[in-house]
Order: C-alpha cells, then structure tokens, then sequence
C-alpha cells in the first residue's frame, strides 16, 4: 500500500505537475490569438474527421471479418493490430512514397498525362489518421460483433431474414451502443496527433494546437505563447479523455478475436464484396509497411553513422522508459485500489508535448533542459504508456487475487511474499506485453524530443524527420525499415519472454 | 478446546448462530443440506469472515484481531489447495516459510511429508502434472508441515471417486491422529461422517447443533438431521 502510495504520488507529480507549471505560466500571457483560435479550430476539424472517416470505412471491414472464416482470416487480424505499434514517423515515410511528390500514385499519373496530387494538407492529415486509426476500429468493432449472442444470428437465419434486416435488427443496436464510444477515443487520440501533422500538416491552414506549441518553441521560442495553447489543448483533450472513458468504457484490450461468429446468411455476391472490402482494407494498411521495407533494404547497408547512434540512443531510452512505465504500473495496480488505476489514467488527458512544455519550465530555473532531452523523453514516454500498461497488468493481478487470495491469506503470505509467490508467477504474460508495448510506444515516439532538438543527441525517429527534411529518401527508406524493425522486434522480444517464462 | 461463543455470522440475507464448544483432539463432521452455511462457518473460524456478534476461541484466546495466517487454523477448501505455477514442493514449503527461505533442515522437512503422504520422488512436479489424489496429498502434506491445531476441510475431496476420498479421508484420520490436530470437515455422506468423525454436528434452518456423539445422532436423529438423510 505504501510503494502504491508513493507511486500515485510520482505519477500525479509527473503530470499535474507540468500542468499546474504550463497554466501558471499561461496566467500572464494573454489571450489566445486568432492563429491560435484557427488552431483549435483546425484540431476540432481534423480530429472529428478522421474518426469519422476511420469508422465509416472500418464498418464494412469489420463485418466482414466478422462473418467470413478463410484461411489467413487471423493474419488480418494481426495486422490490423501492427500500426499500433508502428512508428508514426514510418507510416508516414511509407505513406509518402505512395501519394507523396514523387510517389508511386503521381508517377502513375504522369504517365496518363494527368497533373499531381498534393498529400500536403488536411486530406494528407487525414489520410495517415485513417491509415493509423481504422485499423483500431476495426478491432474495437470486431468485438462489438463478437459479443453480439449466437442465438440472434441463428433466429435471423431461422425466419430467414436478409441482410438488410439483419443489419437493421442484430446489428444496429450493438452498433448504436458501441459506436458513441468508438468515435471518441479515435477523436481522442487525434486531438494529440503531432507528428503527423508536423510533416502532412502544417502552414497556417492546416495547423494543430500540437504543433502550434512546437512552433512557439522552435521557431519563436516564445514559452508564453507555448503555455496558453499547451493550456487550450489540456482542456480540450481533458473533456475529449472523459467522455471517451466514459463512452468506451471497457474494450480496447481486444483479446480472443480469433474466433469468428457463426453465420449463415449471405450469397456469392455479399462474399465477394466481402473478399473486396477485406482486400482491400489490407492492402491500404500493409502497402506502406511493406514499401519502406522494400525500399529501405537497399539503403539499410550504407547508412549513415548517425542513423546508427540514434538508433543506439532510441533503444536506451525505449528500455528506461518501458522500465520506468511498468514499475509504476506495478506499484499503482498492486494495491487494486480505484484512485491509484484512476490516476494512472489521468495520463490520457496529457500530451507529450504539453509534459514537455511543462517539464521544460520546471527545470529551466535549475538546469539547462536541453541537457537532459533524453530523460525527459524517457520519463513522458513511460508516462503515456501507462494507460496501456495498467490495462494489461491490472485483470490479471485481480485474477490472481481473485482465484488464490484466500489459500495466500491463509499460509500468510503477505508483503514480498505474496507478490514474489503469487502474484509474479501469474503476471509474467502481461508483463511481457506490457514491457514490449512500452518500449515499442518510446522506439517509435517523435514527440517530447522534436521541441529540444540538440544535434548530438538524436532519436531514431527525429534523425528520420531530418532525413526526410533533407529530401534523402533512400537514407530515410533505410533508417525507418531499422525502426521498424527494432520497434517490432523489441516488442516480439518482451512478449516472447513474457509467454514463455512460465514454462 | 474450541469454543463459539453466542456466534451470529451473516453474509447478506443469510444468518448462522452457533453457540457450543469442541474439546480438543476431536474429529467433528459437519452435515447439512447445501446452502445450510456449512463453509459459513469454517469460513469465520479461519477468519476470512467477521462475525456479527460473538467470538471464536480457542484454548480460550479470542481469535478475532488475528488475519487468516496468524490463526491456529489450516483450512483446505473445496478447489484452488495449490498454486498452479508453484512446483509440489514449493507448495508445501510455503507452509513453512511464506517467503520460500527454505534451509536444508526445512527442505528435509518437506521430503518427509511428501514421504508421509506418498508423493515422495514427485516434488518438482507442478499440480497439473499430478492426478486429483496426488494433488489432494500434496495439499495434505503442507497441513503437515504448517503444524497448526486446528484443520478445517471444506470438502476438498468431493471432486475424487468414492474409493478415493475414502482412501483421503482415512489418510486425513492417521494424520491427525499423529498430530493430535482437532478436525473440522463439512461432508454430505453420513457414511463419511461415521467413518472418520466421533461427533457431529448438524447445519440447518440458520443454527449450527452442538456437536454430538455420531453414533448416538445417528441412532436417535434430529428432526433436521432426519429431513437432511430423507428417514
């Protein structure tokens, strides 16, 4: 209960901490001005967007994995779950290479004598939301489908209902329920969107509170103008993060979707539109994955030095930060106290780069922050994994409790013992996961460290964003595949520990 | 000598009074129809239930201000005796210290009553790789060495076979015979009663009976002990 104690305090420290600093600093700044409104304005937009457009298109997607059994179904399903870990930064490298200046979409058509597209700009913003998000919906979907009783779609078949109907009676009131909850988060986590629309976005048409306070900082390095919108974005994402809890509520984890619902409706036309859809939801999610593979292997050979000290430095920080996350996720959901959990949520009303903003005015009166970037960037990641931290460790330590807590109380075991005896042997899975999903998140994070760039101490990700910025494609290519790889990789590698400990 | 004194426990609607003593080193069955608060009971005297009113003592100190562990109980419940992830072993040795500090002389200890129970050479097993007895003798083994005076089975054997929970039972008899443990077990045969326990009590209509000599119960029934066996 203490160590619990303690860590809630840290946590609550971490974030309410830079906050209070961000709004006291904000007090004296002024009122937002009309770019700062076009700003929040433009985050709205782009937000309501893309959960919009993320749902409409995984509806189809998810239906038809929910009715259709073929071979490589589970596949999809795992690669529905890859973007979540993919860097964004990569995404967004491979996005380019398709509908990018010189993509593959504006070579094709050259060739028809058919002037370019321009991705830059709310429709290129919107188009890398999607790709990250309808996957998520998909899954989050998926679930919706699946717990939707067997007896409804046997009783539709009975009275021979076609598929219209079904949709309409079994289908629709799940989706009334789930929808509400699906938008939200999605909106949720567009609102915070910063690399995206660093690269995709930007000018003053198409600009986000995120990248506003990145703007102050860099480029005007004005703290004030960096506190008042840090302070906007608080509220704004505060009221989004509430509602979102609210309205999902449970869900996310996703587990078992392997299974898929009995059915018996539909003919040969419904199953081709089905094998349509399906095509080509996964097309548009591994096309990118597999371009800056494609076109990162030739490069991965010779690149340049910098590449591979950042990639040095990412996997540190990845490793403190996935550490530090899953220490306090322990200490918060040992105690299976509702504050502790519910303060560890909290985190999901922050963004990367208001903590920055705030930790960067904590420690400027004691240190030079640009000293310490990768600490920073390790202690913000640690903290905006864990949410997701705490969702995985915290059902099984409540099953442990649940299904051995009594023969524990009875042999005593209390303190240490407990944990070490009872609760660890238990919990090595999810701590797996979790430890990987942390490390994962920080590998592929381009947030708190684009506010301090310093030249010698570069991540992964940011040496990418200055590839791309230098138009060095191929180099860019090379250095996301090794991102790509270590991301992936790091995450296999705790999972992989994680499963089989227990063995 | 246990004693219940003017006990009423409650667990929402339901209430259980119980007001009687056991002399030490007895062997008592508890019967009952299902849902009577057989486990209630055993449960509040292994203190993972508070009582309403009343104490529970034994050899005269009140037990009421001490958790579970600290209590001169070892409780076998119906599932869930041993810790799946946990070796034969280490599930006995847990009875010893609960941090799993275990010194030569200790882990000596925990060969002999794995020898005692008949699973010596299985000791690096983990439960799922034993059979329903094998695991119910593991358990045994660790009330063995947790050395407590009072044991409490909530029928931790009505998953075996008949011939099998008797051949548990007659073992739960030796042993408490060597340890001069005082029993408590919940059964729903009352040829399992007549077997192993020398007093019984019966559960019913929201009252736990004063424990009585089984033979003479069984003789001169009760009206709820009658009702209960269907006479």
């Amino acid at each position: 209960m203490i160590p619990g104690s303690v860590a809630a305090i840290v946590v609550a420290a971490l974030i309410l901490g830079p906050l209070a600093a961000v709004l006291f600093r904000a007090g004296g700044a002024g009122w937002p001005s009309p770019a700062d409104w076009a700003a929040v304005r433009f985050t709205l937009l782009q937000a309501a967007l893309s959960a919009l457009l993320s749902a409409l298109f995984a509806l189809p997607v998810a239906r038809a994995l929910a009715r259709r059994r073929f071979p490589g179904r589970s596949a999809m399903i795992l690669l529905m779950g890859a973007p979540f870990i993919l860097p964004v930064i990569v995404a967004i490298a491979g996005l380019l290479t398709i509908f990018g200046r010189n993509g593959l979409v504006n070579t094709a058509l050259g060739w028809w004598g058919l002037p370019p597209i321009d991705v830059f700009g709310l429709h290129g913003v919107l188009l890398a939301h999607v790709f990250f998000n309808l996957p998520l919906a998909v899954r989050l979907l998926l679930e919706g489908w699946r717990a939707i009783p067997a007896e409804r779609f046997r009783t539709a078949a009975q009275l021979d209902m076609p598929p219209g109907a079904v949709f309409r009676l079994v289908e629709g009131p799940m989706l009334r329920e789930r929808l509400p909850g699906i938008l939200t988060v999605i909106f949720a986590i567009c609102l915070s969107s910063f690399a995206v629309v660093l690269i995709l976005g930007g000018g003053p048409a198409a600009t986000t509170i995120e990248l506003a306070i990145y703007q102050a900082f860099n480029f005007d390095f004005d703290l004030g103008k960096a506190a008042v919108l840090s302070a906007l974005q608080i509220a704004i994402v505060t009221v989004a993060a509430i509602l979102a809890l609210r309205l999902a509520g449970t869900g996310m984890a996703a587990a078992g979707l392997d299974r898929p619902v009995q059915r018996w409706d539909g003919g040969a036309g419904l199953r081709l539109w089905d094998a349509a859809v399906m095509a080509v939801a996964a097309l548009f999610v591994a096309t990118p994955i597999l371009l800056v593979a494609l076109t990162g292997a030739d490069s991965l050979r010779d690149l340049p030095s910098t590449v591979w000290s950042a990639a040095g430095v990412s996997v540190l920080v990845a490793l403190a930060s996935a550490a530090l996350s899953v220490g306090l996720g322990l200490l918060l959901a040992l105690p299976r106290r509702a504050l502790f959990e519910t303060i560890g949520l909290m985190t999901l009303a922050a963004s990367p780069l208001v903590l920055g903003t705030g930790l960067f005015l904590l420690i400027r009166p004691f240190a030079f922050p640009g000293d310490h970037v990768l600490a920073m960037t390790a202690v913000v990641n640690a903290v905006m994994a864990l949410p997701f931290v705490l969702r995985s460790l915290s059902p099984d330590i409540r099953g442990a409790e649940a299904a051995h807590g009594r023969l524990a109380d009875s042999l005593s075991m209390a303190g240490w013992s407990r944990f070490r005896w009872l609760v660890l042997p238990r919990l090595r899975r999810p701590l797996g996961f979790a430890a990987g999903l942390a490390a994962a998140l920080s590998m592929g994070d381009l947030g708190v460290i684009a506010l301090f760039p310093s030249p010698d101490t570069a991540t992964l990700p940011l040496e990418i964003y200055r590839l791309l910025g230098a138009y060095r494609m191929e180099a860019a290519a090379g250095a996301s595949l090794l991102l790509t790889g270590l991301s992936f990789g790091i995450f296999a590698l705790f999972d992989r520990v994680g499963r089989h400990a227990d063995a | 000598m246990l004693t219940l004194d003017a006990l009423t426990l409650r667990q929402g609607e339901f209430t259980l009074r119980a007001d009687w003593t056991l002399e030490r080193g007895r062997r008592l069955a508890i019967v009952g129809p299902s849902g009577a608060g057989k486990s209630t009971l055993l449960n509040a005297i292994a203190g993972f239930l508070e009582p309403e009113r009343g104490r529970i003592l034994w050899q005269e100190r009140d037990l009421g201000d001490q958790p579970p562990g600290r209590r001169p109980v070892a409780m076998l419940f119906q599932d869930g005796n041993l810790f799946p992830h946990l070796s034969v072993a280490q599930n006995v040795g847990l009875g010893l210290h609960p941090n799993l500090r275990l010194t030569r002389a200790d882990r000596e200890t925990v060969d002999r009553a794995l020898e005692r129970v008949g699973l010596a050479g299985l000791a690096k097993r983990r439960p799922a790789a034993l059979s329903g007895g094998q695991q119910s003798r593991a358990a045994l083994a660790r009330v063995l060495v947790l050395r407590r005076p009072l044991l409490l089975l909530d029928e931790p054997f009505s998953a075996l076979g008949p011939a099998l929970r008797r051949e548990m039972l007659a073992l739960v008899r030796e042993v408490t015979g060597e340890t001069g443990a005082t029993l408590l077990m919940v059964t729903h045969d009352p040829v399992d009663a007549e077997r192993i326990a020398d007093r019984i009590s019966v559960v019913a209509g929201g009252r736990a009976d004063t424990p009585a000599p089984v033979a003479e119960l069984f003789e001169n029934p009760t009206p709820d002990l009658r009702r209960y066996l269907g006479l």
